[in-house]
C-alpha cells in the first residue's frame, strides 16, 4: 500500500501583520499575519528547504521520481526540476515533472505517485495578490513536501483516494496576468459545497468509514470559511477541522492543503484517520491512516518549527518592493549583470548542492572546489564534499550599506563550518542587531537574484535559533 | 620572491604627481601628460629621451598606447601593467628591473586613474564574466572583516577598538592638511571621525580612502649614471611583491589579524636591503591605508610593531609626523584617495620629496631609509608590495 515516510514544510522568516496592509490604505483587515517569502526567496528555493526538512534522516540517493507542484514557478520556459534535484543532491537519473497551474497540483502530484517507487513531492507556491485587494490579504507564502513510497517505514498509509474534475472558472491567472482573478466569492464556494457533497461522502461509505471515525479533517477550500461549511455539511464538528493556518501564514496556493497535513501528521497518533479534501476545478480526496513509524520519525522543523521563527515586524513598503510593486531609485552601483551560462553549466553541481572538496592527503575541506590543496598543495587529489546540513559558525563579519542590496545592510560573514571548511557568503533571515561572532549558523537555499531574466540559486547562512534547531 | 634583489642599483632622478582630486575638468590623458612632464622638467631631460616607458591602470585604458597616445612618443616600447591596488608600484618594479638588467639606460614609470567618470562612488571595477554566486559586496566591507577580528582577538572593547580606528584617519588628514597635492587638505576631529556614518560596521564614511582622480610619475636611470642629472637622487634599495594564494577565503586559519602577503613581501624586502629592525632603521613609510584597519593590521604585519601592540602604537603617536617611526606623512590614501594606477607612484614621489627636503611643512629631520607598501585585492587575498628607498647608497 502506498504511504508517506516522511514530510517537511517551509515558511519564510518574514511575516507581514495584515492591519499593516490596513494603515497603509486606511481600510479594514482581516486579522492575524501572512507569511512572506523574502526577496531571496520563490517557489524553488523554498520548495528545496522543505523538501531538507523532508529528507532529514534519508538518503536522498535512493529517490526515484521528484514532483514539483507550483503555480508560480520562476519560468515560463525552463523546467526547475534540475535545479531542485541538483540542490537536494538527487541522482542523475532521478525522474521528474512540474505540476503546475492548477491550486491542487499539490494533492495531484501525492495521487500520482508510484506506490513501487521513492517519490519526493514538493508543493510550494509563492503567489501575490494585487495591493487593496482581498487576495493581497489573504495569500501566503510557503512550501511542503513529502517522501512517498511503501514498506515498514511508512508513517501514513493512503487507504483510499479519489479525483474528481469540474470545470470551473472561480480563480485565475493568465498567462499574461500579474495578480490572481476572482469571479464573485459565491460561485466558488457553492460549486465546492456541492462537490464535496457528491464525492466525499459515497467515498466514505466506500471505505466503510463515517467522519465521526476521522480524527482531523483537511479541507483547502476556497475563500475564508466553505472549509467549514463544507465540513459540517458532511458531517464533522468543529473540532476536527484541521486549523488552514490562515490566521498565521495565509492561503499558500497548491502548498496549503500539503501544509496542513503536515501541520496534521505533527500532532497525529498511530492509528489516527485523517481525511484530506483539496478543491480546484474538483477535487482530490485521501484517506489516510497514520501507522506506529511516525513514532520512529526523526525530528524535523515542520509546520510547528518554522511557525516559531519569525519576524513578525516586516513592513508593508518591505514586501512591496521585494515583490517588486513599488518603483524605487536604483542603488547608485553597477547594475548586476547576468550571471555567464557557462560558468553556471561548469558550477551546478558545486553551487546548487553545495559540494565542495576534500584532499585525500591532508583532510582539509574546501569550499569552492579546488583543485591544488589550500592547505597542502598537492594537486588533484580531492574527493567531493557536501556541506549542506553542517552546523558552522560566524568567524567575523560586516554590515555593508554601500552593496546593492533589497534589504540593507547586506550582512557578509565569514562562516567556518565546525568540521572543517569556510566560505565568505551573505546571511539571511537576521537582523543586524543578532549577527555576532560565535553565532551558529546553517545553509538554506536561495535565489540570490534575478538578472536578465535568469534566476541565480546558491546557498547563504542563517541564524539557528534555539526555538528552531533539530 | 627575490633572492638576489637589485639593491642600489638604480635611481631616481626625476617626479612628477598631480594633485589628487575630483579632477571633473581633466581627463586621463590630461593626467598623464600633467605628471610626465613634470617628471621630465624636475629630471631635467628632455621626453625623447626616454627609452622605455611602463604605464600602470587598473581600468582607465588598455594597453601601451594609453599612454603613447597623449604623449606622442615616438615609437618606444610601453607596457602598460595591471596588479589591483599595486599597480602604480608594479608599473615602478617592472622599470627598475628593466633598467637593471641594462636593457636601457633610462626609463619612465608612470601610473593613472580615473575613477570618477564612472557615475559611482568608490572603486566599481570591472569583473571577468562569472557564476555570480560570490557575495557581491563592497571594498569597505571586505576590510572591515578585520577590526571585530582585530578587537576579539587582543580583547579590545568596541569604544576602544573605534578610539584606535579613529586616531589613524586624524593622523593621515592632520599630515594631508600640510600637503597641497592632497584631495582633502582639512584636519577632521576625532569626533567626526569616530561618528561619521557606517559603510561598512563598524566601518564608516571616514574609515575609508577618499576617491580620487590622478597621475604620478618616475624616471629611472641606472645608479651609476644618476649624478649626471641631479645631486640627490633616490636610490633603490629593495623591491618584493607576493602574490597570495587565497587562504582567507578557504582556511580556518586565517583568523583576520595578520595579512600574510604583507609579511612575506616586508620580510622579502628588509632581506634584500639588508633590514634587521624595521622600526629603527627605516625612517618613514607610505603605507596602503585603505582602511583604518588595513593600517592598523599592516603595522604589525611589517614589524613596525608587535602582534597586538600595534593598537597601543597608535594610541601613544608612534606613527605621527613627530612619532618614533613616521607612517603615511604626505597623508595617506585617506587625503589622498586611491586612483589606483597612481597610488603607489604617488608614494614614492612622497620619499623623494622627504629625502630631497621638499616635503614642505611636513618635512621630517634627515629622513634616511623609506618604505612603500600596496597592498591589490582583499584581505582573504591579495598583492603586496613592498619597496625600500634610501637617500644614500649603503
Amino acid at each position: 500500500m502506498k504511504g508517506i515516510i516522511s514530510y517537511g514544510a517551509y515558511i519564510p522568516y518574514n511575516r507581514l501583520q495584515r492591519k499593516k496592509i490596513g494603515e497603509f490604505f486606511g481600510k479594514s483587515t482581516y486579522s492575524g499575519e501572512k507569511a512572506v517569502a523574502g526577496y531571496d526567496e520563490d517557489s524553488v528555493s523554498m520548495g528545496v528547504e522543505a523538501a531538507l526538512d523532508c529528507l532529514r534522516g534519508t538518503d536522498s540517493k535512493e529517490i526515484d521520481a521528484v514532483y514539483f507542484a507550483t503555480t508560480s514557478a520562476p519560468y515560463k520556459e525552463k523546467g526547475s526540476i534540475s535545479t531542485i534535484a541538483a540542490a537536494l543532491h538527487l541522482k542523475e537519473n532521478v525522474r521528474g515533472i512540474e505540476a503546475a497551474s492548477s491550486l491542487r497540483s499539490g494533492t495531484s502530484a501525492i495521487l500520482a505517485a508510484n506506490e513501487l517507487e521513492q517519490t519526493l513531492v514538493i508543493a510550494s507556491d509563492c503567489r501575490t495578490g494585487a495591493p487593496t485587494g482581498q487576495n493581497e490579504q489573504w495569500f501566503g507564502d510557503g512550501a511542503a513536501s513529502f517522501l512517498i513510497g511503501q514498506g515498514p517505514e511508512v508513517i501514513v498509509n493512503v487507504i483510499d483516494a479519489v479525483s474528481v474534475q469540474g470545470e470551473l472558472v472561480s480563480e485565475w491567472r493568465s498567462q499574461t496576468d500579474s495578480f490572481t482573478q476572482n469571479w464573485e466569492e459565491r460561485l466558488g464556494s457553492t460549486v465546492f459545497l456541492k462537490q464535496v457533497k457528491e464525492v466525499v461522502t459515497p467515498f466514505l461509505e466506500k471505505n466503510n468509514c463515517t467522519a465521526d471515525a476521522i480524527n482531523k479533517v483537511i479541507i483547502s477550500g476556497p475563500g475564508t470559511r466553505a472549509h467549514t461549511q463544507a465540513a459540517s455539511a458532511i458531517g464533522f464538528q468543529k473540532n476536527q477541522i484541521q486549523d488552514p493556518l490562515f490566521d498565521l501564514v495565509g492561503a499558500t496556493g497548491n502548498a496549503h492543503a500539503p501544509m496542513m497535513l503536515v501541520s496534521a501528521l505533527e500532532e497525529a497518533k498511530p492509528g489516527d484517520q485523517l481525511l484530506v479534501v483539496a478543491f480546484a476545478e474538483g477535487l482530490d480526496v485521501m484517506l489516510l491512516e497514520v501507522t506506529e513509524a511516525i513514532s520512529r520519525l526523526a525530528k524535523r522543523k515542520g509546520v510547528q518549527g518554522y511557525l516559531t521563527v519569525k519576524n513578525d515586524q516586516t513592513s508593508y513598503s518591505d514586501y512591496l518592493k521585494w515583490r517588486n510593486l513599488l518603483e524605487t531609485e536604483p542603488p547608485r552601483r553597477p547594475e548586476t549583470e547576468r550571471p555567464s551560462a557557462p560558468a553556471l553549466y561548469r558550477g551546478y553541481h558545486q553551487n546548487l548542492s553545495f559540494t565542495g572538496s576534500k584532499c585525500r592527503n591532508c583532510g582539509t575541506p574546501q569550499f569552492p572546489k579546488q583543485r591544488i590543496c589550500t592547505q597542502c598543495q598537492v594537486k588533484d587529489e580531492m574527493d567531493d564534499y557536501r556541506f549542506v546540513g553542517q552546523s558552522a559558525k560566524v568567524m567575523t563579519y560586516t554590515l555593508d550599506h554601500l552593496a546593492a542590496s533589497p534589504a540593507p545592510p547586506m550582512i557578509v560573514a565569514v562562516v567556518d563550518f565546525d568540521k572543517g571548511g569556510r566560505i565568505i557568503c551573505e546571511v539571511t533571515d537576521c537582523h543586524p542587531k543578532e549577527i555576532e561572532i560565535g553565532m551558529n549558523v546553517e545553509m538554506t537555499f536561495r535565489r540570490l537574484y534575478e538578472a536578465g531574466g535568469i534566476s541565480n540559486y546558491f546557498w547563504k547562512a542563517r541564524p539557528i535559533r534555539q526555538k528552531e534547531s533539530v | 620572491m627575490s633572492r638576489k634583489g637589485i639593491s642600489d642599483k638604480v635611481a631616481v632622478i626625476g617626479m612628477g604627481c598631480t594633485r589628487f582630486a575630483e579632477h571633473w575638468d581633466k581627463s586621463v590623458d590630461d593626467l598623464l601628460v600633467d605628471a610626465a612632464y613634470e617628471a621630465f622638467a624636475d629630471a631635467g631631460i628632455e621626453p625623447a629621451d626616454i627609452e622605455a616607458a611602463w604605464l600602470g591602470t587598473m581600468i582607465s585604458g588598455y594597453a601601451g598606447i594609453t599612454l603613447s597616445g597623449p604623449l606622442k612618443t615616438q615609437f618606444i616600447p610601453v607596457t602598460r601593467v595591471e596588479n589591483m591596488c599595486a599597480t602604480g608600484s608594479e608599473a615602478f618594479r617592472n622599470a627598475c628591473y628593466a633598467v637593471a638588467s641594462g636593457a636601457y639606460d633610462i626609463v619612465l614609470a608612470i601610473g593613472v586613474e580615473k575613477l570618477k567618470d564612472s557615475g559611482f562612488s568608490g572603486l566599481n571595477s570591472p569583473k571577468p564574466p562569472n557564476d555570480g554566486t560570490a557575495p557581491n559586496f563592497s571594498a569597505p566591507a571586505s576590510f572591515s572583516f578585520l577590526a571585530p577580528a582585530y578587537f576579539e582577538k587582543y580583547g579590545l572593547s568596541t569604544e576602544q577598538g573605534r578610539e584606535v580606528l579613529s586616531r589613524i584617519a586624524w593622523k593621515n588628514h592632520y599630515n594631508g592638511s600640510l600637503n597641497p597635492k592632497a584631495q582633502y587638505r582639512n584636519e577632521v576631529p576625532m569626533e567626526k571621525i569616530s561618528k561619521s556614518p557606517m559603510v561598512a560596521a563598524p566601518l564608516g564614511i571616514m574609515d575609508c580612502s577618499g576617491v580620487a582622480d590622478g597621475a604620478a610619475a618616475a624616471i629611472i636611470v641606472r645608479t651609476e649614471d644618476a649624478h649626471k642629472y641631479r645631486k640627490d637622487p633616490m636610490y633603490v634599495k629593495a623591491l618584493s611583491i607576493a602574490a597570495g594564494p587565497g587562504d582567507g577565503r578557504l582556511r580556518q586559519d586565517f583568523d583576520f589579524t595578520s595579512i600574510k602577503e604583507n609579511v612575506v613581501s616586508s620580510q622579502a624586502a628588509y632581506r634584500e636591503a639588508g633590514i634587521k629592525d624595521p622600526r629603527k632603521e627605516i625612517s618613514m613609510a607610505e603605507v596602503h591605508d585603505c582602511f583604518t584597519p588595513t593600517e592598523l593590521v599592516i603595522y604589525e604585519d611589517l614589524g613596525f610593531s608587535e602582534r597586538g601592540q600595534g593598537w597601543k602604537d597608535v594610541l601613544n603617536g608612534v606613527f605621527e609626523l613627530g612619532g618614533e617611526l613616521p607612517v603615511n606623512p604626505d597623508g595617506g590614501l585617506k587625503s589622498f584617495g586611491h586612483p589606483i594606477g597612481a597610488s603607489g607612484l604617488r608614494m614614492l614621489y612622497e620619499m623623494y620629496l622627504q629625502f630631497q627636503g621638499r616635503a614642505g611643512k611636513r618635512q621630517l629631520d634627515n629622513p634616511k631609509i623609506g618604505l612603500t607598501h600596496n597592498l591589490g585585492g582583499t584581505p582573504m587575498q591579495c598583492v603586496s608590495f613592498v619597496s625600500i628607498v634610501g637617500k644614500e647608497l649603503s
